[in-house]
């Protein structure tokens, strides 16, 4: 036989290949229109608003387009020094434009994002500014404030010229970009990012601790009771999963506030005086106990999946062979239910990092996370780019976690149900 | 050395799991040092209650296991030194070959290099050389069985465990086992329980066979000897195929009895019958009986041939004989038997020591 490979016919004359790619086509079509819902619900629901959260997080347009001539005269100028009067010139011709059209406001509630003091110097600007006579502007703008002779706030503004910008990033990790172009950290006292992020890490941390050290026994029961005991069991696991977020939130608080009924216990055995009743609530403990609860479940499923195909022969011949029983379990049990253990606390710990209605409820001033700092910036200061970054950041973060994950245990090997 | 009488010893065990039925009752049953025994019986005979019993997965309601000498209801599992082998193999599926044999090494805490030796040992008696690294994932039904079996062997046990290894394999690969385990057996001396529901796999491996029923060991002995002479009726039809009359005994003497069925009177070998009124059903070996028989014989008779099956070697021959329209016979496929036609009148004839009246049941 030759060496180059001979195209094989059908009957009718039609190369093997083409008639077979003919005769899949259909099936491929079938499967995509089948697949396609899910694909259009994805794109609409997920793809979409996370692109539209990436650009907002980075979209700077705003500044640029309010200041378009202050711009391109800043273009030549190096920073060091005041700008030349050009620059000033056109500043001030943008400036009379937002004040007709109303928009000083914004550019101020701006300016003051990148630096604090913007907001009072361009008030007093407008007033001013009604009075200026023509030609010599920078003269005039410097003796409306001293700031506007602060070549740094010149330079806070020439910051704010990209249309896009990586600044909120930075701001999310307590960081910025100073006067002379410079990433540096916010000054210590001012760094409330980080102890958010950290804190949030901490508590994911501790509650999947948690979650694992209660779900084990309890799945491994569920696993080997008989079925008309582990179906009472796994309906008791479920319950809580069925009751709202809220009501179980809710019933924490009644339970672990100062007066609340576990308090009241405690007291009531002499454990705890009563003019000295522990605060289990409005901080972290609070939070790593509602949450918790929580998020049992889903570590109890993954692991009782996993659990029920343990053939219990295994167990049996692992002490046959010799093994106490802590031999056994340790070299035979918990080696196979791995799997389970990887997928409930990737689960767990995925779910606590993004958290947010329970340590908004429970957690107090010290016991909040990162994702109630987003809805803080969503819902109270309106800086929209600000929360779209730092829930970019947590979504980069889960994705790290997963590739993680991947390196030190193999994606393959989780199993979810 | 003298091999122990009673290696191993059920002295009047009962079991319940409920409180309200009795899966083992009063069981008594010594088995040798070194020998193969083999529990057989229907599926909730017992017998592997029993079996798990002896490994110490379940314990005794009533009653004492001795195991050489000593009662083990209070020895957990893990040190009573009993090797098993699982019905589905159990072999531990997230480590090799090699480390499932090394773990009832390493818990003795035996040194490596002695236990590599023993491992080598092991797989090369169950010619699995080579195969140390793989997962049992990658090995066939048979050869993880026989990872299994090695795996029980590798810390040289006194007493072996079997529950229904072979179940999980196909026909020709669990006969070919059968020998391999038998073989296995015979060369290193271990004294080997195995539980089966399977009776050509009990009659072609073992010593002695139990047979359970209803809690309750009905015979234990020799394969040959339980074929041959079953001691009541539960035995004789469980045990290969059986040919049965029910009827009453007329007359009992000089070892012989009389029974009447249908209008005929057979001439049997009295076994659990004591005397004349008895119910009694005769079992006879298919076998056993003949046809166009000699004189000597001193039970013949004449049937009607129902139904022929062709096997063969041999044929089957269904007889309408003594009003029992399931008599079989097994003819051997000679130019001396080739007039056996359908609806032919035939004679048949037997010893009368082959035909056991057991108890009616």
């Amino acid at each position: 036989m030759s060496s180059e490979t001979k195209q094989i016919l059908t009957t009718d004359g039609i190369p093997l290949e083409v008639s077979l790619k003919k005769a899949e086509r259909r099936n491929k079509i079938k499967a995509f229109l089948l697949v396609a819902p899910l694909l259009l619900f994805l794109i609409i629901t997920y793809v979409f608003p996370i692109g539209e959260m990436l650009m907002r997080s980075v979209d700077d347009k705003m500044v640029t387009e309010m200041l378009p001539k202050t711009f391109k005269a800043m273009e030549k100028w190096d920073g060091k020094e005041l700008p030349e009067e050009e620059v000033f010139a056109a500043f001030h011709e943008d400036f009379l434009k937002l004040v007709e059209e109303k928009r000083e406001g914004k550019l101020s509630t701006q300016l003051n994002y990148t630096k604090n003091g913007f907001k009072s110097i361009i008030k007093k600007l407008r007033r001013k500014s009604k009075n200026f006579e023509e030609g010599n502007y920078k003269e005039q703008i410097m003796a409306v404030h001293k700031r506007w002779a602060d070549v740094e706030y010149w330079n806070a503004i020439k910051q704010r010229a990209p249309a896009i910008t990586g600044q909120k990033y930075l701001k999310g990790m307590d960081m910025y970009k100073n006067e002379t172009g410079k990433i540096v950290s916010v000054s210590e006292d001012r760094r409330i990012h980080r102890i958010l992020w950290l804190r949030t890490l901490e508590i994911a941390f501790f509650v999947t601790l948690f979650c694992f050290l209660m779900a084990y026994p309890i799945a491994h029961l569920l696993a080997t009771l008989p079925m008309k005991y582990s179906n009472l069991l796994m309906i008791c696991v479920l319950l809580p999963f069925w009751t709202s977020l809220l009501v179980r939130t809710a019933s924490w608080m009644i339970l672990l506030q100062q007066q609340g009924i576990v308090n009241d216990f405690f007291v009531g055995i002499g454990l705890v005086a009563d003019d000295a009743r522990p605060e289990m609530m409005y901080n972290k403990t609070g939070t790593y106990v509602a949450m918790t609860q929580i998020l049992l479940p889903f570590m109890v499923l993954p692991l009782y999946s996993v659990m029920k195909t343990i053939s219990p022969s295994l167990m049996r011949a692992g002490k046959s062979l010799g093994g106490t029983p802590i031999v056994a379990f340790w070299k035979v049990y918990f080696p196979l239910t791995i799997p389970g253990i990887g997928a409930g606390c990737l689960l767990c710990f995925i779910l606590a990092i993004g958290y947010y209605i329970t340590p908004a409820l429970v957690g107090g001033a010290s016991g909040t996370l990162i994702s109630n700092q987003i809805a803080f910036h969503m819902k109270s200061t309106l800086d929209w780019s600000f929360a779209s970054a730092m829930g970019l950041m947590l979504l980069a973060g889960v994705l790290a976690i997963y590739w993680v994950y991947n390196k030190l245990v193999g994606i393959d090997n989780i199993k979810l149900g | 050395m003298a091999l122990k009488k009673d290696f191993v010893k059920f002295d009047k065990v009962d079991k319940s799991y409920d409180g309200k039925i009795l899966v083992v009752k009063d069981l008594q049953l010594d088995i040798e040092e070194g020998e193969f025994v083999t529990m057989l019986g229907p599926s909730g005979s017992g017998k592997t209650t029993c079996l798990m019993m002896l490994a110490g997965f379940e314990t005794p309601t009533h009653g004492e296991i001795y195991l050489d000498g000593r009662a083990i209801s209070s020895i957990p599992p893990h040190k009573r030194g009993i090797g098993m082998v699982f019905q589905n193999y159990a072999l531990f599926p997230h480590m090799t070959v090699y480390e499932n044999l090394a773990f009832p090494l390493r818990v003795r805490k035996i040194p490596k290099d002695e236990a590599d030796k023993k491992i080598d040992k092991a797989l090369s008696m169950v010619s699995l050389q080579g195969f140390a690294d793989r997962m049992p994932g990658q090995l066939s039904g048979g050869q993880q069985q026989r990872v299994a079996v090695a795996r029980s062997l590798v810390f040289d046990p006194q007493l072996v465990l079997m529950d229904e290894p072979l179940g999980a394999l196909d026909k020709n690969l669990r006969e070919s086992m059968q020998y391999e385990i038998k073989h296995i057996h015979e060369s290193i001396g271990v004294t080997v329980v195995y539980v089966t529901h399977d009776q050509s796999e009990a009659l072609t491996m073992s010593n002695r066979i139990a047979v359970f029923n209803d809690g309750k060991v009905q015979q234990l002995s020799s394969p040959d000897e339980l074929y041959e002479k079953p001691v009541n009726s539960f035995v004789a039809e469980f045990i290969g195929e059986n040919n049965t009359f029910a009827g009453e005994v007329t007359d009992i003497s000089g070892g012989k009895c009389k029974v009447k069925v249908a209008n005929s009177e057979i001439l049997a070998n009295p076994i659990s019958v004591k005397g004349k009124g008895e119910k009694t059903k005769i079992s006879l070996r298919p076998e056993r009986a003949l046809i166009n028989p000699s004189d000597k014989m001193d039970n013949i008779y004449s049937g009607k041939i129902e139904e022929v099956i062709y096997h063969g070697d041999h044929t089957r021959v269904r007889i309408n004989l003594l009003g029992n329209n399931e008599f079989i016979l097994k003819v051997p496929n000679s130019s001396a038997n080739m007039d056996i036609k359908l609806g032919k009148d035939i004679k048949i004839g037997w010893n009368s020591e082959d035909a056991r009246a057991l108890d009616p049941k």
